[in-house]
């Protein structure tokens, strides 16, 4: 009986000692070292860099994201981030029904160009059912046309020394003291020239909307939505993202999101 | 504490011997995971708390419902904001711990509370940062915890339970359930099928689900999505599997702390351990 009773006492000791230790989880402790710029949060963050060496390593060049059956596309597709820019130079396009769109290609390439949204219409198209997949977690699965970004390289003769592609954004975000910044992206050219990266104007069958990027929208189907820049305005082709916003390589990127978004 | 003590002191009457029990390796490997799974933990509520809902398939249904969890705030009948867990259909009230939590004058209104995640305020870009740090801390342990362990003897040893330890499974429950502990050099049934599970089922399913997750994995290893059924189900896998971990972490800590806690920390920080004279003299060990 006695040995019943220890055996009660140990065990409401050990459960007091164990719950105690619950609220040491209170983690406000570690804020400073991972604010922003704080060296363990920078040094945290350098595992992105191997996450992007050993998928180029594991990950063909041209492997494809997973393609989908029409069954498969079960609901519109979410949008997220901004869905309606108030920038005066696309509401006046979106009122002409972007009649006097331009896509503009520059930067270290051969031959400029300036494409109207006809002109890459009848560019080669490539219409690819994925799964994107947003870095807050959830997955939505649609029907995306366009033409192929490697085409669009190859007809402006993109330079060798080119390393990566930057898509300028005509959507704004509101950063409070930093006022409007504009949405910019960029990828590396093994991701720009891959079979499933396309400009898409066309979604589900019929014209992008707007909440979904009109009139032209990045595919990166091996990366985070985040990648996937809406409303492009223009492409410039870049040795270093350096000159681009405060330099991290997109606009969600200098807010602290890791470059590579393959996971 | 005066238990452990009296324990303690018992333990010298008993004059018990010390082995050397935890090799160089288990004992690094298990520290380093003891941080990472922590950081891990947190940092994954964090990533959660970005969209606090759970689905099965491929994707998340917004036109349609196959959710499986999800952790909301509301707003309740009386004007005040609640926080409402919706599991397998069945809405819960957890106001104060889920969905809203914080003190009533300063409400946080996110899926988990400010004290279970890091940061402790919402950001996601840092949420990722830790994580994806702590998971290739984690899969290196691993892999070395691995190839340690099938050369230095561990894991056919101590881990791989065996047919005897299955059939004395029952005895080695009720056991546990009298706080009756043997001190032995080896790892007895319960602790040999419990470590197997976690180590050798648990940890590489959390390592399998969380590279299903990866849009870039999924290109290179699409069968990733089928065995799991989904990218989403891998996701609500890998969310059941934190909770057996957690679950796991408490019994261990229950267990530690109720055979002796001094004992079973120095065995995992020197090596020493002190066995019952029985287990010393090769008497039977379980």
């Amino acid at each position: 009986m006695s040995r019943i009773i220890i055996n009660r006492r140990r065990l409401l000791t050990v459960t007091g000692v164990a719950a105690s230790t619950l609220p040491l989880a209170g983690c406000d402790a570690l804020d400073g070292m991972l604010s922003s710029g704080a060296t363990a949060r920078d040094a945290m963050a350098k595992a992105n860099d191997l996450t992007y060496r050993v998928q180029r390593f594991l990950i063909g060049a041209d492997s494809l994201a997973k393609e989908y059956t029409e069954s498969e596309i079960r609901q519109g597709q979410r949008p997220n981030g901004s869905t309606d820019p108030t920038d005066v130079t696309y509401i006046a396009l979106r009122d002409s029904a972007f009649a006097g769109y331009r896509l503009d290609v520059g930067g270290l390439v051969d031959r400029p160009l300036s494409l109207s949204l006809d002109e890459l219409r009848n560019m080669p198209s490539r219409t690819q059912i994925t799964r994107h997949d947003c870095v807050e977690g959830w997955s939505c699965i649609a029907k995306w046309t366009g033409v192929p970004l490697a085409a669009v390289l190859d007809e402006a003769r993109a330079k060798a020394e080119a390393r990566y592609v930057v898509f300028r954004c005509f959507d704004t975000m509101n950063l409070g003291l930093s006022g409007e910044v504009a949405y910019y992206e960029s990828i590396d050219m093994l991701d720009a020239r891959h079979p499933q990266t396309i400009l898409a104007y066309g979604l589900n069958g019929a014209p992008l909307p707007i909440a979904n990027g009109a009139p032209l929208r990045l595919r990166v189907e091996r990366q985070l939505g985040y990648k996937m820049a809406k409303y492009v305005r223009s492409i410039e082709l870049a040795s270093d993202l350096a000159s681009y916003g405060q330099g991290n390589g997109g606009f969600w990127e200098d807010l602290g999101y890791d470059w590579y978004a393959g996971i | 504490m005066a238990t452990a003590i009296d324990k303690q002191k018992r333990d010298i009457n008993l004059q018990r011997t010390t082995i050397r029990r935890h090799g160089l390796a288990t004992r690094i490997t298990h520290w380093i995971w003891a941080v990472a799974l922590f950081f891990l933990l947190l940092s994954g509520l964090q990533i959660f708390n970005a969209h606090p809902s759970l689905y099965i398939g491929e994707q998340s249904g917004f036109a349609f419902d196959n959710s499986v969890l999800s952790i909301r705030a509301v707003r309740g009948t009386d004007g005040n904001a609640e926080g409402l867990t919706t599991l397998l259909g069945r809405p819960v009230d957890t106001t104060g711990l889920l969905g809203v939590s914080g003190p009533e004058e300063d409400r946080a209104y996110q899926a988990f509370p400010a004290w279970l995640t890091v940061p402790s305020y919402h950001d996601l870009a840092t949420g990722r940062v830790v994580h994806f740090f702590f998971a290739w801390l984690f899969a290196a342990t691993f892999a070395s915890w691995f190839a340690a362990s099938l050369i230095n003897g561990h894991l056919r040893r101590d881990i791989l339970p065996t047919f005897s330890d299955i059939r004395g499974l029952p005895g080695s429950v009720v056991e546990h359930l009298r706080f009756r502990f043997h001190h032995g050099r080896s790892y007895n049934g319960l602790q040999k099928i419990s470590y197997a599970i976690v180590l050798l089922l648990l940890f590489p399913l959390m390592v399998l689900t969380g590279l299903t997750m990866s849009p870039g994995m999924n290109a290179a290893v699409p069968w990733l999505t089928e065995i799991f059924g989904g990218r989403q189900t891998a996701r609500t896998i890998h969310f059941v599997v934190m909770l057996l971990l957690v679950g796991f972490f408490a019994i261990h800590i229950l267990m530690v702390l109720a055979a002796g806690p001094i004992n079973e920390l120095r065995s995992m920080v020197t090596g020493r351990y002190r066995i019952d004279q029985e287990a010393a003299e090769g008497g039977p060990e379980r």
